[in-house]
């Protein structure tokens, strides 16, 4: 079986009459005078989505997308160019635009690379072609079909398929050459229930990089509507949502978005390296309760987040970010890594060939205790129970962030009672890390549907974590 | 890389392009279709800490391809330009049109719906920068807000941002128009800090002509004003207070309002105005209207999605829903005409007359919103719920800076029952403006 950097190369390279000999030569031009790093970023992205409504198929679109991204690093400084041409004379302009950044001329000798041996925690595939239209489409009016079925308040059903198959090929003046092939499923569903003139919503999904075989399944057809069915149902009977501070309780997985938010991109290198963040120096502190450990880590096999290598071609990995509370360490791409003097940690990951790389995150999730969903419930006077969520944010310098619920309940005196309507919980990273007083047994990922944006833009991630018992967050109700 | 960028050249270009494919279409099969194709040339630099940090190079180009079998359709996108690339879409795109469900309301503009002649809206003007301009102004951007207070410790750089893009347009009824615009712009995003007060703010200008940019040095300054007013910020007290939304905040809560008055939101009913028109959503003394031919505009267009002639018109009038936001598609959707607003409004505006200090004065007690942070809004219901931060006013006056809030009610509610007050300060860099807006009473999660 070819390798991975065989694969991709054969498709990335050889239309625009390149091969792997090429590029040692071509990065080489670009380390000139005083530049300490360049590296390529080739791609080519392949997408199909299938969008089902009013219980038909009509809509649905493919989409190709390929370049090759060019770039020179000088200290801190980033020069960056790139082209949808893959050849070696439009490479060559690009380096030239991104080599304005710095002035010198050559000096560097010449440039060896090798090969990364590729790890195989999802399987080289191409998952658009593995299925015929016609049955993907089956799958999905199957879907409405379950849906409405599954009760007659049911009005709308939404449904959409998106695939997406990618192929990279790195290679730098570190000498690094690796190359990866990502395939990504994702499966969404959005319900619209209506009773007595009220409309609620309820939303599911799933994904990962595997095949469609797995994803479309049966099982995975009935729990997605289960799941967004019952959620529109019982927000049909939500009631007001309390405002001000309480203590609340976190359901396992998904919520997992409060540690994405709360630590996750404020232990990203960059902010660290310039200071900005409200982790910056905090190394070795105490920045949340005992026996918080979180954890993000790229190597999970088939998990949304996950990567082989990272789009700087380095190897993912498990890294510690916190351990019982203690700030470790911070996630890291090359160019942070080599300015902060540390090692880098794969977390260097961008959108596309026509983004600069960044540290990102993979998959986030803090690690499980010993407590009970049951006891943090029966713990609550008067509280708030939310098991799933919108989206997040984060202002990073001043540690402020929301996340916003979109299936919740009160709990008053240590019992579940009525749900309520959705509504925006806001803290403090480490103020609300240090509240965590009870942490589950249940650690759980979530079921590979999150995007995080930064800067501008987005990768696919994963965030994950047990139940956890916060004992005061700012829920921003009405009532 | 090749930095010119000729418009008119380009124009030609995609044009051939997009009847190029347009026929490729036909050829395999399509029995009507849709291209649109863009091209752009960009520039972005950033500068940190009185040094470069980046600067990037954006050249781009896309064509899209959509196919009709019968009452069917199906699209495809791609960036490769080559002949292969090229059928491929265009085959793609039938491929797909064969296997979806025939959809009666997807239509193309007919000959007599698209527009004629493609009047200049002033919006194409080059910026003639040189990288090491370009970033020594990002240098004297941010030295002119870090420059501003000893507190100001640290900064996350200055930018400096130039584009140019060409749009074309073209179906098997015979449409084919193009469109050059171009987009500069300033920004900077400084760091303050005081005792264990850590915040950070921006400021920001974009504008389609060069020479109409806010200053470099003002927007520095504005940077570091906003950052320094953030610092040693208290939580307030949970409780309803009336709220004022500055225009930046404002334009958003405007864009909810649009999107719940758009085709898409309607006939999936997901809207919380759904079967609202002619009934009122806003106060008697409220219009809302768009100038889509504003010269220079930043939302201006000649033509909609569909390639219909963009128009002035209104959507609310005198408090009352009058027209909903429709392309050809929503409308066929809902058995209603377009209104000629594929891809949404065009240079809308909320205006008042009030200045923003009467405003703070007429509020007395309450809270001003400036970041909003979060999602929170839901179309369906119009609940509303967001992360905030601001200023506690007292007496009509600014007391404090505030974090770490939620505002919350229902959007219906609040355009229609609480909004008191309009400013006249329209933030005009978006294409939905509004000016400041002040809302009786909304329910402020604190402490």
């Amino acid at each position: 079986m070819p390798t991975p950097i065989q694969t991709v190369s054969e498709s990335l390279l050889a239309p625009g009459g390149l091969t792997l000999d090429d590029l040692p030569p071509l990065v080489h031009e670009l380390a000139m005078g005083d530049v300490d790093f360049a590296d390529l970023f080739f791609e080519r992205a392949e997408g199909e989505s299938f969008t089902l409504e009013d219980g038909e198929v009509k809509d649905a679109s493919f989409h190709r997308d390929s370049g090759v991204g060019v770039r020179t690093c000088v200290g801190d400084r980033q020069g960056f160019a790139y082209t949808q041409e893959i050849t070696a004379d439009r490479i060559r302009e690009a380096g030239q635009a991104a080599a304005a950044i710095q002035k010198g001329q050559s000096k560097q000798t010449a440039i060896a690379l090798s090969p990364i041996a590729t790890p195989t925690l999802y399987r080289p595939i191409n998952p658009i072609s593995e299925r015929a239209s016609h049955e993907k489409i089956a799958y999905l009016l199957e879907i409405d079909r379950l849906a409405r079925q599954r009760d007659p308040r049911v009005v709308q059903v939404q449904a959409t398929l998106s695939i997406s198959y990618r192929e990279v090929l790195v290679c730098a003046t570190d000498g690094t050459l690796a190359g990866d092939v990502r395939p990504l499923v994702r499966l969404s569903i959005s319900v619209l229930a209506e009773q007595g003139g009220r409309r609620e919503r309820g939303g599911a999904g799933l994904g990962g990089r595997y095949d469609l075989n797995r994803l479309l399944t049966p099982e995975h057809a009935t729990q997605l509507v289960t799941d967004a069915v019952d959620q529109a149902l019982i927000n049909l009977e939500a009631v007001d949502c309390p405002a001000g501070e309480m203590p609340v309780v976190l359901g396992s997985g998904w919520p997992g978005v409060l540690l994405h938010e709360a630590v996750g991109h404020g232990l990203e290198g960059d902010f660290n390296r310039k200071g900005s963040s409200f982790y910056s120096g905090k190394i070795g502190e105490q920045v949340a309760a005992k026996g918080v450990t979180v954890v993000d880590d790229g190597t999970l096999a088939d998990r949304r987040g996950s990567l082989n290598i990272d789009d700087e071609g380095h190897l993912t990995q498990r890294n510690v970010l916190i351990e019982d509370g203690i700030l470790k360490g911070y996630m890291q791409d090359k160019l942070n890594a080599r300015l902060m003097g540390v090692p880098a940690t794969g977390n260097g990951r961008r959108e596309s060939y026509a983004h600069l790389p960044m540290p990102r995150m993979t998959n986030t999730f803090m690690e499980a205790g010993e407590a009970t969903r049951d006891d943090m419930i029966a713990s609550v006077k008067k509280g708030l129970f939310a098991v799933n969520f919108g989206g997040g944010q984060v202002d990073i310098t001043s540690g402020q962030f929301v996340f916003a619920a979109s299936e919740a309940y009160l709990i008053e005196d240590g019992q579940i009672t009525a749900p309520v309507k959705g509504a925006t919980l806001i803290g403090h990273g480490p103020q609300v890390m240090s509240a965590i007083s009870m942490i589950g047994h249940d650690v759980a990922l979530d079921t590979g549907i999150g995007v995080c944006g930064k800067n501008g833009q987005s990768v696919p991630v994963g965030v994950g974590q047990p139940s956890l018992k916060i004992d005061r967050l700012t829920v921003g109700g009405t009532a | 890389m090749r930095a010119e960028f000729n418009p008119e050249h380009e124009k030609n270009r995609l044009k051939a392009i997009t009847s190029q494919v347009l026929d490729r279409a036909r050829h395999h099969g399509a029995d009507a279709c849709e291209v649109g194709a863009s091209a752009s040339l960009g520039l972005e630099v950033q500068a940190r800490m009185g040094q470069p940090e980046q600067l990037e190079m954006m050249r781009d180009q896309s064509i899209s391809v959509t196919a009709f079998v019968g009452q069917s359709r199906g699209s495809a996108t791609t960036t490769d330009w080559s002949d292969d690339a090229l059928d491929q879409a265009a085959q793609a795109a039938i491929a797909i049109a064969r296997v979806t469900a025939a959809d009666p309301a997807a239509t193309l503009a007919t000959s007599e719906q698209i527009i004629r002649e493609v009047p200049d809206l002033d919006l194409d003007h080059p910026w003639e920068i040189a990288p090491e301009a370009a970033l020594d102004m990002a240098i004297e951007i941010e030295r002119a807000g870090l420059d501003c207070d000893v507190r100001l410790t640290n900064s996350d750089g200055a930018s400096v941002s130039t584009s140019r893009a060409v749009s074309v347009l073209g179906s098997s009824e015979g449409l084919l128009v193009a469109q050059a615009s171009s987009l500069h712009g300033m920004s900077c995003v400084l760091l303050a800090e005081e005792g264990d007060s850590r915040e950070r703010s921006y400021a920001f200008t974009h504008d389609r002509n060069p020479n109409r940019l806010t200053d470099g040095i003002v927007i520095g300054r504005e940077a570091a004003e906003k950052t320094l007013a953030r610092l040693n910020p208290r939580k307030c007290e949970t409780g309803e207070v009336p709220v004022l939304f500055v225009p930046e905040a404002a334009s958003g809560l405007l864009s909810s309002v649009i999107s719940a008055i758009s085709g898409g939101a309607l006939y999936r009913k997901s809207s919380y105005l759904l079967d609202r028109i002619d009934t009122p959503i806003f106060p008697e003394w409220v219009t809302l209207s768009e100038a889509p031919h504003l010269p220079g505009a930043i939302g201006s267009s000649a033509y909609d999605g569909d390639g219909l002639p963009t128009r002035a018109q209104a959507f609310v009038e005198s408090g009352v829903l009058t027209r909903y936001v429709l392309s050809l598609y929503s409308a066929n959707r809902l058995g209603l005409q377009s209104t000629h607003n594929a891809g949404g409004v065009r240079n809308l505006r909320l205006s008042g007359h009030m200045d923003f200090d009467a405003m703070v004065r007429q509020m007395d007690r309450g809270v001003i919103v400036t970041e909003l942070m979060g999602q929170g809004v839901n179309l369906v219901n119009g609940d509303y719920s967001r992360g905030a931060s601001g200023f506690w006013v007292e007496h009509g006056e600014i007391q404090y800076p505030v974090h770490e809030i939620t505002v919350a009610s229902n959007l219906d509610r609040m355009m229609r029952d609480l909004l008191i007050q309009v400013g006249s300060d329209v933030d005009t860099r978006r294409s939905i403006a509004s000016g400041s807006l002040l809302f009786e009473s909304m329910m402020v999660a604190g402490s």
